[in-house]
């Protein structure tokens, strides 16, 4: 496909890298010069230096044959005029990235209005997958499929866990709860495990259920299942007042540390019922006469990726809250991930698998759209769910005579209201919803888990 | 350094030499000449080494910015030293040095020749010499880009290094699709051209010859008066052809494949190349309108001296070097301009000496205004200022190779300094023939083996564009890391 990216900051890049990688034609267009020649540099792409906004940029672009153009420059009012101008010159679909809070509650118009085909939001994006694993503390990651109604999380094997030593093949049925251990990590290796696999202590798993059976697991291999009562957030930046306003609709108290007092004040216009202290969290004693060491879960929403690894790692030496930090440079993912720094939320990564799931669906409009597309397992696997239509090749055979790729797994199947965990007998039919977890990268189709 | 990544690049370049080999061979086959022998055994030799070197793992496919010069500048020494080997091994030329000369003159498009008599020559040695032209002309990592599978945009780093120009763009978004599309335009008019010189009655094998000097901007010949003897028709077809490949082939691009066909017409490079090309035409015409019969045969000649010069070609119907001062001075001049940015020819290329004027007409306005800021623009738009300082730096870098290169070959040869002088300008500038003992009608057989070496690294330097050459003997770039 065609593809022109406005824009290339940190989102920019690493939505270009994503797309580069699976051979899309890309054109990047951005006002600053040795931005553009860093990224023509790494990928296979060309890029344009100018406004992106301009009507004769976007022409040089190619945007009179593009199928998508993304803005994600730092400016929403600038994103939008981007897609409007692409919209009528090349009557391609548009997607922008819009961050103020102000627009974001009118998104329905201005979508209709400017004809933006998907609106992201890193942000609250963000946001809500903060306020998702607070209410779901032992996990490290929660992701949604079938709107909600199947849960994908990721989890630690804790020490003296009853699974540790247990054999895939008897979970379900020793543990009488219906989930699928769809990757384990263990040390470097990732792996989509068979029913002979053995879990050990130290594994990290991630496994397909419904909410409720997730519930069960996670509480009867010895891992707590209680929502916090309560959240301690560093930083009142806008991630911190998307995931306030969410963890207040849920009743869990919230505290916000901010150090500049002008933004301290706006936050408690907006928050009335939220804590706003005005402090520099940076300082063990304000962290400590704050109750860190009492609190239910600690949130690092900084700008500065340092601080809030190393606020972090203080919170994980002194309390046993659930601990979330915010990571945005993308590189030194190795040494990060060996750091004891909880979840680590990336708002940017976030948005591209978002903005690439997109792309992936509008490749085959007339075959199984993908719906959802997650990565996890640090970048590794791909979880993607595919709604399937009639002309797919994989209905009405059992999963067994189908001819699969190697390394990968069909993890679950909801139809209509019920969640099938499927095993060799099971047929995938019309109106299902299937979801696929591959080490592969880059399928758009169910017909791609086909050899 | 990345070397490994470096060695596979190597080894990609000798298993496509290989692969060029071949053509002379059919050549051999046609005219039933014993040395097609030689380049088929050089074909497989190559083939081999190449193979090994390509398939051996790398550490690290990633490389950058250095290493992609440094594969280039070795790139084009391999390629030459093997292309040379079988002009050796025939007997066609039996020192390695001129060998080696003719090769490097070869795929630089320099066109200078060290033969004393061209006509000697094996019909294979004749078309392997004139191929060379046509590979070197758009460059033979290009090539690699074009038909190799699937690359990095890493692989930038090795389209910059070899293309010519202050600024190297992508025309499409994908590398390969850039590459395909520069060589279809460029097969594309050789083609045409080709078969007009065909259809023009020229001998066919010397239309193919003609056809790849011209094309890459070379300007081998296959008689021993270059282009004077074929017919006034044939002479204006390769005049129309080396004119027009010297034109930036972005402008191709837009005429054939984009949809702002306008754009092309509007570049401002291409406008100031004709713009050049008809100021020297009209002016050398009247110049040496006395020597000729009618002053239609003056502008003939002209038209052809000045496109085979400008384009850095090098073909001659007329030894310009008998002409009025003014005209031969002048030729000189353009030489240094030379064609335009992302064509065929050499030289500082036209686009440089406009951004060199604007920057001129900037400094004189600060006397004048010391307060004032003016951007450079070309085509409408700003330049990047980190563009005109490598311009700059560029111009700096070239008079300094340029000097030096003289300075020594006064010390090792005993000549004019005419003829020095513009045996640097001719090989630098990827041109071919000077003035006096190294005009239309000589050679460069008199030099020294040591002067021919210093000639080598001009012509390399000139078509490479300096750094990657230069790049070799900086200390720094050898260390490991």
């Amino acid at each position: 496909m065609k593809i022109i990216v406005v824009g290339c900051g940190k989102v920019g890049a690493s939505i270009t890298a994503q797309l580069a990688g699976h051979g899309h034609d890309i054109a990047v267009i951005d006002h600053n010069s040795s931005v553009i020649e860093e990224i023509t540099n790494s990928y296979d792409v060309m890029g344009l230096v100018g406004n992106g906004a301009s009507y004769s940029m976007q022409k040089e672009a190619g945007v009179e044959e593009a199928d998508l153009l993304i803005a994600v420059t730092n400016s929403d009012e600038q994103n939008m005029l981007c897609c409007l101008v692409a919209r009528k010159a090349g009557g391609c679909s548009t997607i922008a990235r819009v961050r103020n809070p102000v627009y974001s509650s009118e998104i329905g118009f201005l979508k209709e209005e400017l004809g933006l085909s998907l609106v992201v939001n890193p942000e609250e994006a963000g946001a809500r997958e903060a306020a998702r694993l607070i209410r779901m503390p032992s996990a490290i990651q929660v992701e949604k499929f079938a709107k909600g109604h199947v849960h994908l999380i990721k989890a630690l094997i804790p020490s003296g866990s009853p699974i540790s030593g247990m054999a895939l093949s008897d979970i379900s049925r020793k543990l009488q709860a219906d989930v699928l251990i769809c990757t384990v990590e263990r040390g470097r290796d990732i792996e989509i495990p068979n029913g002979q696999y053995v879990l050990q202590e130290g594994d990290t798993i991630s496994i397909v259920a419904s909410p409720e059976n997730v519930r069960k697991f996670l509480v009867r291999i010895g891992l707590d299942y209680k929502p916090v009562k309560d959240t301690m957030i560093i930083g009142g930046g806008r991630i911190s007042y998307y995931l306030a306003k969410r963890l207040l609709q849920d009743g869990t108290r919230v505290k916000i540390i901010e150090k500049d007092l002008q933004r301290c004040e706006e936050l408690s216009e907006l928050l009335p019922t939220a804590t706003i202290i005005h402090a520099d969290a940076s300082s063990e004693d304000v962290l400590i006469e704050e109750g860190i060491e009492t609190c239910g879960s600690f949130v690092t929403l900084t700008g500065m990726d340092e601080e809030n690894i190393f606020l972090s790692l203080f919170a994980q030496s002194c309390s046993k809250a659930k601990v979330i930090t915010k990571v945005d440079k993308i590189a030194f993912d190795e040494v990060i991930r060996h750091f004891k720094l909880g979840s680590i939320l990336h708002p940017k990564k976030i948005i591209a698998d978002t903005i690439t799931r997109y792309v992936r669906a509008m490749q085959n409009s007339i075959g199984s759209n993908v719906e959802s597309l997650y990565h996890i397992m640090e970048d590794r696997v791909e979880a993607l769910e595919f709604s399937i239509h009639e002309d797919a090749p994989v209905v009405g055979i059992p999963l067994a005579d189908l001819k699969l790729k190697k390394n990968v797994l069909v993890a679950c199947i909801y139809r209509s209201g019920s969640i099938i965990i499927p095993n060799g007998q099971s047929v995938i039919e019309v109106g299902d919803s299937v979801i696929v977890v591959t080490k592969e990268q880059g399928f758009e189709d169910i017909r791609d888990i086909l050899l | 350094m990345n070397y490994s990544a470096i060695r596979k690049i190597l080894g990609n370049v000798l298993e496509f030499e290989a692969l060029f080999l071949l053509l002379p061979c059919i050549v051999a086959l046609i005219y039933r000449e014993h040395q097609g022998i030689w380049y088929l055994a050089c074909a497989a030799v190559c083939l081999v080494i190449g193979r090994i070197m390509a398939s051996l793992p790398a550490r690290r496919d990633v490389f950058y910015a250095r290493e992609g010069f440094v594969a280039v500048a070795l790139s084009w020494i391999v390629l030459s030293i093997f292309g040379a080997a079988p002009f050796v091994l025939c007997g066609d030329i039996p020192s390695f040095t001129d060998a080696l000369f003719e090769t490097i003159s070869g795929f630089t498009t320099t066109g200078s020749s060290i033969l004393v008599d061209v006509e000697a020559l094996s019909r294979t040695s004749l078309f392997w010499r004139s191929f060379t032209h046509w590979v070197g002309g758009m460059g033979v990592i290009v090539f690699i880009l074009a038909v190799m599978p699937k690359t990095g945009g890493y692989n930038m780093h090795l389209m910059r290094a070899e293309s010519p120009g202050p600024s190297v763009g992508k025309l499409v978004p994908k590398i390969r699709e850039t590459a395909m599309t520069l060589y279809m335009i460029y097969f594309g008019i050789t083609v045409v051209e080709l078969l007009l010189l065909i259809i023009a009655r020229m001998p066919v094998f010397d239309a193919f010859c003609i056809a790849f000097g011209s094309a890459g901007t070379g300007g081998f010949g296959v008689l021993a008066d270059s282009c004077a003897s074929y017919s006034l028709l044939c002479q204006g077809i390769i005049t129309v052809f080396i004119i027009l490949f010297g034109v930036n082939f972005n402008a191709y691009y837009f005429l054939l494949m984009s949809k702002d066909k306008k754009a092309a017409f509007q570049m401002t490079e291409v406008r100031a190349y004709f713009g050049i090309i008809a100021f020297c035409v009209i002016t050398i015409g009247i110049n040496i309108r006395g020597q000729y019969e009618n002053i239609f045969l003056a502008f003939h000649h002209a038209a052809f001296q000045v496109g085979s010069v400008i384009t850095t070609t090098g073909f001659a119907t007329q030894d310009f070097n008998l002409w009025p001062q003014y005209s031969r001075a002048l030729l000189v001049l353009i030489m240094f301009i030379g064609a335009c940015a992302g064509s065929t020819g050499g030289g500082m290329k036209v686009s440089r000496v406009l951004i060199l004027f604007k920057v001129i007409g900037r400094e004189i306005e600060r006397y004048i205004h010391p307060r004032s800021v003016r951007s450079i623009k070309m085509d409408g738009k700003a330049c990047d200022p980190e563009m005109v300082r490598g311009v700059c730096t560029y111009l700096g870098t070239y008079m300094m190779v340029f000097a030096l290169s003289v300075l020594s070959l006064t010390m090792i040869e005993s000549c004019d300094l005419e003829t020095i002088f513009t045996s640097v300008v001719a090989t630098f500038n990827n041109i071919g023939p000077g003035l006096n003992m190294v005009g239309p009608s000589a050679n460069f057989a008199f030099f020294s083996p040591v002067s021919k070496y210093i000639l080598m690294f001009d012509m390399l330097a000139g078509r490479l564009e300096l750094y990657p050459m230069l790049l070799l003997f900086a200390p720094g770039i050898w260390r490991k890391s």
